[in-house]
């Protein structure tokens, strides 16, 4: 029926969602972490225009130099400027890190719900094959995937994604069999409501606390393992570069040129910062539970 | 000397949203062997006092401003947390309202029985294991438990619910403690349970001379139980006194208005159901499920409604009264086809429903609606009031966006909400405005049948006394045809116009209500009836048992 699901999703988008921003907007913590987030992301947007070396640009005559005038976070051994590398690393970290957990959450809510609300062999099947992608060793399952289709940025988003979904689709299963029990949902049944109307409308807005703090911890722990992977020759290759990669080469060089991992260990830190208070932000928001004020 | 005197005690909620005085300046006394009821409704302060006695309070955000509690002497409000740990349980004993969650599951009943013997904090109290096993034993069969010797090893799933209660009891009295806090003993049981424990309470309070506190909602659970009453509401204390005094001549508005709350006496409104011209025709209906524990054998059954035959007549309140695992919220959800039924047929206007696939069944849903038991879980919390009262008109397409915002006001006026709460969340409302938005949502899309399972068991007496009045208006101004599902007779007889008696899957009486109230052919029955405690404090007082 789609013209019931127009109304539906009109009604939706009035209260819950609108009522969440009203919310989300006084909360000064979450908004500072809104802010920085988007100014990271427009940094990592305007990257080529406004960096302000190239690169891949080396000079090494200099070396490593500690930040100075002309390179305000110093130059790594190459004597690349550490600004500029990091605002690359940013466009990579930033795209991989949403993108990814992105993926993983559309699967992962999707399939937890079903699988709890659906519940018998449907659950039993599916959360099967849940535990059998677990079982897999996904290092194995990332390099056969990198083996088949070739190295390709893109395909590292959705190799990322397909393994950060399983613990998402676990957690949203539990939510859902004990809301599926609750009297709301059987009333929603006894109004005729279709399954799927059930899922999306009453079921899912009562998972969002738990998905959404899930999900503000696996956007830096993707960050990371981008990092790994480009580590093993598997992601990205020098000289693009990412924050994960940066951190990584700046763990060996720490005890001669520790700028080479603060600073975009700081740039991390401050990513994830950002994403907590504005997770918890959300999260408060989007439950009517906690006081408006 | 009174055993108990508190003086002057305020408690305050200091909270986000400000203060809240949850008891504000109440004194009270009991004396040794005496039975004080404090009765009240939800936000009363009545279980506040009694956990603030034994400092069970979460600190913050409750803060004790002022007062004393004088036990034999001793001031409970100011003792330290170890002279308070001697206390409880020692002197001062407690019974928890749901009996389901107060016992520990993974250990034996007898092993939590005897613990607080052999692990007494007083050395020169400690008893050895054989001593104190003897000495359980003893006690649970004083407390009415069959078998003791065998049952002391067996563990709390084993028990029914109305067993665990005995079973906390014997727990709480196995220190032999001066003073007894019974906070709503019987609320989560059944109406015969309610009365076996109610009478095990008073025996034990007489032969131990022990004296009890006994917390209810319920003026008539206390009428037969208590020595003194106090009334309270909005943490005061609105009138206290003997209990006679308070039954028949209470001068207390509030009190009159509590007495008043309780249903009773017959329907009053005329019987409005067409003879011959059943809506509902339910034939040999089964609703098995498969037994959880024994899945490899496959074949054992919960015969949760077992051949059930029933009519329901248009413009009928039909009430189907019965105790806990009796099958009748199966019943009442097999019909609407929300449970699987096993065997037999619903027919719902000539149609028979069974044979309908789920698609089909759609337009039929919107002529039969459901009002569950709890407010607080019935209700999307996402969901504003608009949101929930707006969406089966909008699925069943019988408002467009022009008309809904309309719609849903008249639907607020029905229930008797205020149109200025339309976007506020299920949280912001008590719990009988909440019943009110469910009566809303299930009446929105005008249907024809209402199955109201326990609507107003979760509600306090004056709040239940008005959502009765509410469906009631209902019915007659939508003309409704209804199953009225309950385990409380009073509200039973207050609203049917037949009565159904339900025992195990099966319906063992239906009669006119007046009929089966004056002469009630089966023993269950009988039983039933006679259980229901009454405001009566003399009648109470020469019933036996």
């Amino acid at each position: 029926m789609p013209q019931n699901n127009q109304h539906n999703q009109d009604t939706q988008g009035t209260s819950l969602w609108r009522d969440a921003w009203v919310k989300l907007s006084k909360n000064y913590l979450a908004l500072f972490g809104l802010a920085v987030l988007s100014l990271l992301c427009l940094v990592s947007l305007l990257t080529p225009w406004i960096a302000p070396y190239g690169y891949e640009e080396q000079n090494l005559l200099i070396g490593a130099t500690a930040p100075s005038l002309e390179h305000w976070l110093g130059t790594d051994i190459f004597g690349r400027d550490m600004l500029t590398r990091i605002m690359y690393g940013g466009r990579v970290s930033l795209t991989v890190g949403f993108i990814a957990t992105a993926v993983a959450l559309l699967i992962g809510v999707l399939w937890g719900a079903v699988a709890g609300y659906v519940g018998g062999r449907t659950d039993a099947l599916m959360m099967r094959i849940v535990d059998i992608m677990y079982a897999l060793p996904f290092m194995i399952f990332i390099v056969l995937l990198m083996v088949v289709f070739g190295r390709n940025i893109l395909l590292l988003f959705l190799a990322i994604g397909a393994v950060e979904w399983l613990t998402m689709a676990r957690i949203v299963r539990s939510q859902v069999m004990a809301l599926r029990k609750q009297e709301f949902v059987e009333a929603a049944h006894s109004l005729g409501l279709s399954q799927w109307t059930i899922i999306r409308r009453h079921i899912i807005p009562n998972t969002l606390g738990p998905v959404i703090v899930y999900t503000t911890l696996t956007i830096p722990s993707v960050m990371l393992l981008e990092a790994f992977l480009s580590f093993l020759g598997l992601g990205i290759q020098p000289p693009q570069s990412s924050w994960g990669l940066l951190i990584n080469y700046g763990v060996e060089t720490m005890e001669e040129y520790p700028w080479l991992l603060i600073f975009p260990g700081i740039a991390l830190s401050l990513t994830l910062f950002a994403l907590n208070f504005l997770g918890d932000g959300l999260r408060d928001a989007l439950d009517p539970r906690t006081s408006k004020d | 000397m009174a055993l108990l005197e508190v003086n002057g005690l305020k408690i305050y909620f200091h909270t986000r949203n400000g203060l809240l005085k949850a008891v504000d300046d109440i004194s009270f006394s009991v004396d040794a062997g005496e039975t004080l009821a404090i009765v009240g409704e939800s936000g009363s302060g009545k279980s506040v006092t009694c956990y603030s006695l034994l400092d069970l309070l979460p600190k913050p955000p409750a803060v004790i401003e002022a007062g004393t509690a004088l036990f034999a002497g001793e001031d409970l409000l100011t003792c330290s947390a170890k002279r308070m740990q001697e206390i409880r349980g020692n002197d001062i004993a407690v019974i928890f309202q749901d009996p389901m969650t107060s016992l520990n599951p993974f250990i034996s009943i007898g092993e939590q029985l005897i613990e607080p013997l052999i692990y007494h904090r007083d050395k020169t109290r400690r008893k050895d294991r054989n001593t104190a096993r003897k000495l359980a034993v003893e006690l649970l069969d004083e407390v009415g438990i069959n078998n003791p010797q065998a049952r002391f090893d067996s563990y709390p799933h084993e028990f029914s619910g109305g067993m665990r209660q005995r079973v906390m009891i014997a727990m709480a009295l196995i220190n032999k403690p001066r003073l007894l806090i019974c906070d709503e003993p019987t609320t989560a049981l059944d109406v015969t349970i309610q009365a076996q424990i109610l009478a095990l309470i008073k025996t034990l309070q007489q032969t131990r001379d022990v004296a009890v506190i006994f917390i209810s909602h319920d003026l008539g659970v206390v009428a037969g139980i208590a020595d003194k009453v106090m009334v309270m509401c909005d943490g005061t204390v609105r009138e206290s006194g003997d209990t006679a005094r308070i039954f028949y001549n209470s001068e207390n508005e509030y009190t009159q208005k509590l007495l008043a709350a309780i249903p009773e006496g017959a329907k009053v409104l005329p019987n409005r159901a067409e003879q011959n011209a059943p809506l509902v025709e339910v034939r040999d209906l089964k609703t098995y499920f498969r037994e959880a524990s024994n899945t490899s054998a496959g074949n054992e059954y919960i015969k949760a409604v077992d051949g059930v035959d029933l009519d329901i007549q248009r413009g009928e309140i039909l009430g189907l009264v019965g105790e806990s695992g009796s099958g009748k919220s199966t019943l009442g959800r097999s019909i609407l086809q929300l449970a699987p039924t096993t065997a037999g047929t619903v027919t719902f206007d000539g149609t028979v429903l069974g044979d309908l696939k789920a698609k089909q069944l759609v337009p039929w849903r919107r002529r039969m609606q459901m009002i569950f038991q709890d407010p607080y879980a019935s209700l999307n919390p996402r969901m504003t009031v608009y949101e929930t009262l707006a969406e089966p008109l909008l699925y069943h397409r019988l408002a467009d966006r022009n008309s809904i915002d309309q719609q849903v006001r008249q639907l607020m006026d029905d229930v008797g909400l205020a149109h200025h709460q339309m976007r506020k969340y299920p949280h912001e409302f008590s719990g009988g405005q909440r019943q009110r938005i469910a009566i809303g949502r299930a009446i929105a899309t005008k249907p024809e049948l209402i199955i109201a399972d326990e609507p107003v068991s979760a509600l306090d007496v004056t709040i239940q006394a008005q959502i009765l009045d509410l469906i009631l208006d209902l019915v007659e101004r939508h003309n409704l045809t209804m199953l009225f599902i309950s385990h409380d007779l009073s509200v039973v007889r207050y609203i049917s116009d037949r009565v159904m008696v339900m025992k195990k899957g099966v319906i063992i009486e239906r009669a006119e209500t007046e009929t089966l109230w004056a002469n009630p052919q089966e023993d269950y029955t009988r039983q039933l009836l006679k259980a229901i405690p009454l405001a009566d404090p003399h009648y109470e007082r020469t019933r036996h048992w």
